[in-house]
């Protein structure tokens, strides 16, 4: 089993709890894990990555190779564009729809999502509405873990008790409102999977 | 076995915990910082009493930390790559005198400029000050390097330098600990003359210094950080350094790697190993991320002998980080790009936080500085560096920790009058204090904004050595009491801060004004935002 996902947003969105999520759960089912992330300057409001490389097997490289990704998980629409070059042929891109202006020149929203469904594999969600109507506008970035765990070879229970150990000392509200935004969002994916077939 | 998910930097932290350590001295730097956050948030540390607390800037931490290790106790020090630039004059120093107890410097150097103003590269500095230098390729390898780095400084009574790259120190993987050891016992060095560094003295230490190069030369050849992976086609040899093996690999976890491979992770070079790579292969292929400097080493001046690829003939590009797919364009190996990135996609670079107090300092001083024209102000290193980035424009230099006092001061010694410099709290208190020195001695007329946030912000909020002590060190260099002025940067206070300004800057002496008010980052920090209500700030 291998699964690199490259995650993708603006700083301050919450990559970071994505990813602290899934390393939890991938080193609680015995795999090697491997996660590059981006710390300092670019997390002042600018766009940010981590490579995140899960496998049965060890692994080598701390970030994954252009045209290996098996998924771009992204909080944010533009963003998800960013590192197409890194996605395979058959990968998935998973994303937000929602966007973060914070630059003076933010692309139209309809000529992103046109760039968006251009992409063989894709699953395109609101998780800013998804996650207030769990209960907190921001857990979106849990929709998204959710709405990107069909494709991600780690058992569903295995990321809800990642969620549990990372989320806990914030307390079981916090836990709680995460445990339904990843659930929601792994439904809204299924969702639309069960469209396109 | 149960492993914990650390990064590079962490699991150098916990290395350094298990192997026994009484104290880590650094000042906040990416991508070091980790390390010491590590340490100051770690149970255990607490438990054992670990010294910890920030330093001023990284030359006192790294004297600090001699100074425990003067007193028998393993110490550690940790700083980004350009740290080491202000350190430098205790590093160098810490290899004549020696040590008593283990000396550990970390330095995490950015190779990609992610997050600085170079990309030099430490194992330079640590080849100068002629000590063992540790590379490590994974977090694995940075933890048992950092657990077994002070045994090998107290053997040699020498300090070791570990050096790992941005990618390393802020990546994550499972790593398995090792028994968790005892701290040394205080103890005086044997010799009381070992530290003193007389010119006689010096030049016995620096002959034992000499004398130390076979020792560690064949420690490297020992290393099990070095090995050799034998391959049957000689045509070409590879030595992949640190990080760069694991880019290696990557290309070859599919394919057949049929030419030997050094993976190289302890200096000094392994004469014996290399020689033996050079003799056996037709040429040589070295990967390093960093500067190419077991490239230059291998190549020497005169160019004869086996060729040697790498950044210097092109066979690498001569600057930035290696990834796996420059490594597989030295191999000649396809690259399958994904999809292409659609023209639409905006860059988007760092910016100053929405509602930050330099925002406001900066719109007042661009308005306070319009009579007198563009090009007048040096800044420093902060996140209000940011301010020389479109809708500010507001600064015209950042060169080093504490630049922009000093730099303002000579282009005003120039004629450039009225200079002014920006600077933050923590990077005033870092290296600021000895400039504005300087231009008090000689009456320079310069006006010093420092825009006070009470924390260290761009490295995220660590403690500032200048909380509470601001005014009181400002007044102590000699600068006259009416021309220190702080006022609360606002949008509403905009018009009195432009008057400030435009006053201090008609002065013809030093004056220091001081926007101040609390990173707004920090403000869910109890303990800072109580200890700011406390000081009457």
């Amino acid at each position: 089993m291998k699964s690199d996902i490259v995650l993708a947003g603006v700083g301050g969105q919450g990559i970071l709890s994505i990813a602290a999520t899934l390393g939890m759960a991938a080193v609680e089912n015995h795999l090697y894990l491997k996660q590059a992330e981006v710390h300092g300057m670019s997390q002042r409001g600018g766009d940010v990555q981590s490579h995140l490389r899960l496998s049965s097997e060890p692994v080598a490289s701390d970030l994954i190779p252009k045209g290996k990704a098996d998924i771009i998980l992204s909080v944010e629409p533009m963003e998800s564009l960013r590192y197409l070059p890194f996605l395979s042929r058959k990968g998935w891109l998973v994303t937000n729809i929602t966007p973060f202006e914070n630059i003076p020149e933010y692309p139209d929203m309809e000529k992103v999502m046109a760039e968006i469904e251009k992409l063989p594999h894709h699953i395109a969600i609101d998780a800013d509405q998804i996650a207030s109507e769990v209960g907190n506008r921001r857990a979106s970035n849990i929709v998204m873990l959710g709405a990107a765990s069909p494709f991600i070879d780690i058992p569903y229970d295995a990321l809800e008790e990642g969620i549990r150990k990372i989320f806990s000392r914030k307390g079981e509200g916090v836990v709680e409102v995460n445990l339904k935004a990843l659930r929601a969002g792994r439904q809204a994916a299924e969702e639309s999977l069960a469209h396109m077939n | 076995m149960h492993k914990l998910l650390l990064l590079g930097d962490e699991a150098i932290a916990q290395g350094a915990i298990d192997a026994g350590l009484s104290g880590v001295y650094a000042y906040p730097g990416t991508p070091s910082t980790e390390i010491t956050e590590y340490i100051q948030g770690s149970k255990l540390a607490r438990e054992r009493n670990i010294h910890s607390k920030w330093s001023a800037n990284e030359k006192t931490a790294m004297e600090t930390a001699l100074g425990m290790s003067y007193a028998g106790k393993r110490a550690m020090t940790c700083m980004k790559h350009v740290g080491l630039n202000v350190a430098a004059d205790a590093f160098i120093n810490a290899a004549i005198t020696g040590v008593n107890g283990g000396l550990v410097v970390v330095v995490a150097d950015d190779p990609s400029m992610h997050s600085s103003q170079n990309e030099q590269d430490s194992r330079v500095y640590g080849k100068f000050a002629m000590i063992s230098i540790l590379e490590p390729h994974n977090q694995q390898e940075a933890y048992d390097m950092a657990y077994h780095a002070f045994e090998l400084s107290e053997k040699h009574a020498l300090p070791v330098m570990i050096r790992l790259t941005t990618r390393l120190a802020h990546s994550r993987a499972g790593v398995i600990r090792k028994p968790l050891l005892d701290q040394n016992n205080s103890s005086l060095p044997k010799d009381p003359t070992q530290f003193v560094l007389l010119p006689a003295f010096a030049r016995r230490n620096y002959k034992h210094l000499l004398s130390t190069r076979p020792d560690l030369e064949q420690v490297s050849t020992e290393s099990p950080y070095n090995w050799m992976i034998d391959g049957h086609d000689k045509s070409l040899g590879i030595v992949a350094c640190g990080i760069t093996y694991n880019y290696l690999m990557e290309n070859f976890k599919d394919r057949e790697l049929n030419h030997p491979v050094l993976k190289l992770s302890q200096y000094p070079m392994p004469r014996s190993i290399i020689n033996q790579l050079i003799n056996e292969c037709d040429e040589i292929l070295v990967l390093e991320d960093g500067y190419p400097v077991i490239e230059e080493l291998l190549k020497g001046y005169q160019e004869a002998g086996t060729p040697i690829h790498g950044r210097l003939d092109g066979t690498l590009p001569r600057d930035g980080e290696l990834n796996p797919n420059i490594v597989a364009s030295a191999f000649n190996l396809p690259v399958e790009e994904g999809f292409p990135v659609p023209d639409l996609v905006k860059s988007r670079p760092p910016a100053m936080c929405k509602g930050c107090g330099h925002i406001d300092a900066y719109k007042a001083l661009n308005i306070a500085l319009e009579e007198y024209g563009p090009g007048r102000v040096f800044a420093d290193i902060g996140c209000y560096t940011l301010g020389a980035l479109p809708p500010y424009n507001a600064i015209n230099s950042c060169v080093d920790m504490g630049a922009s006092i000093t730099m303002a001061k000579g282009a005003t010694d120039a004629g450039l009058n009225p200079s002014v410099a920006v600077i933050g709290d923590s990077t005033f208190t870092h290296s600021g204090m000895t400039g504005l020195l300087d231009a008090v001695s000689e009456k320079t007329p310069i006006t010093v904004i420092i825009s006070d946030n009470f924390t260290t912000g761009m490295t995220g909020g660590q403690d500032s050595q200048a909380l509470g002590h601001l005014e009181s060190i400002i007044q102590g260099i000699g600068v006259e009491p009416e021309h220190i002025r702080v006022f609360k940067p606002t949008s509403a206070n905009l018009d009195e801060m432009v008057e400030i300004m435009r006053e201090e800057l008609k002065y013809q002496g030093v004056s220091v004004i001081i926007p101040r008010r609390q990173c707004i980052q920090t403000l869910r920090n109890k303990s800072l935002v109580h200890k700011v209500k406390e000081l009457g700030l």
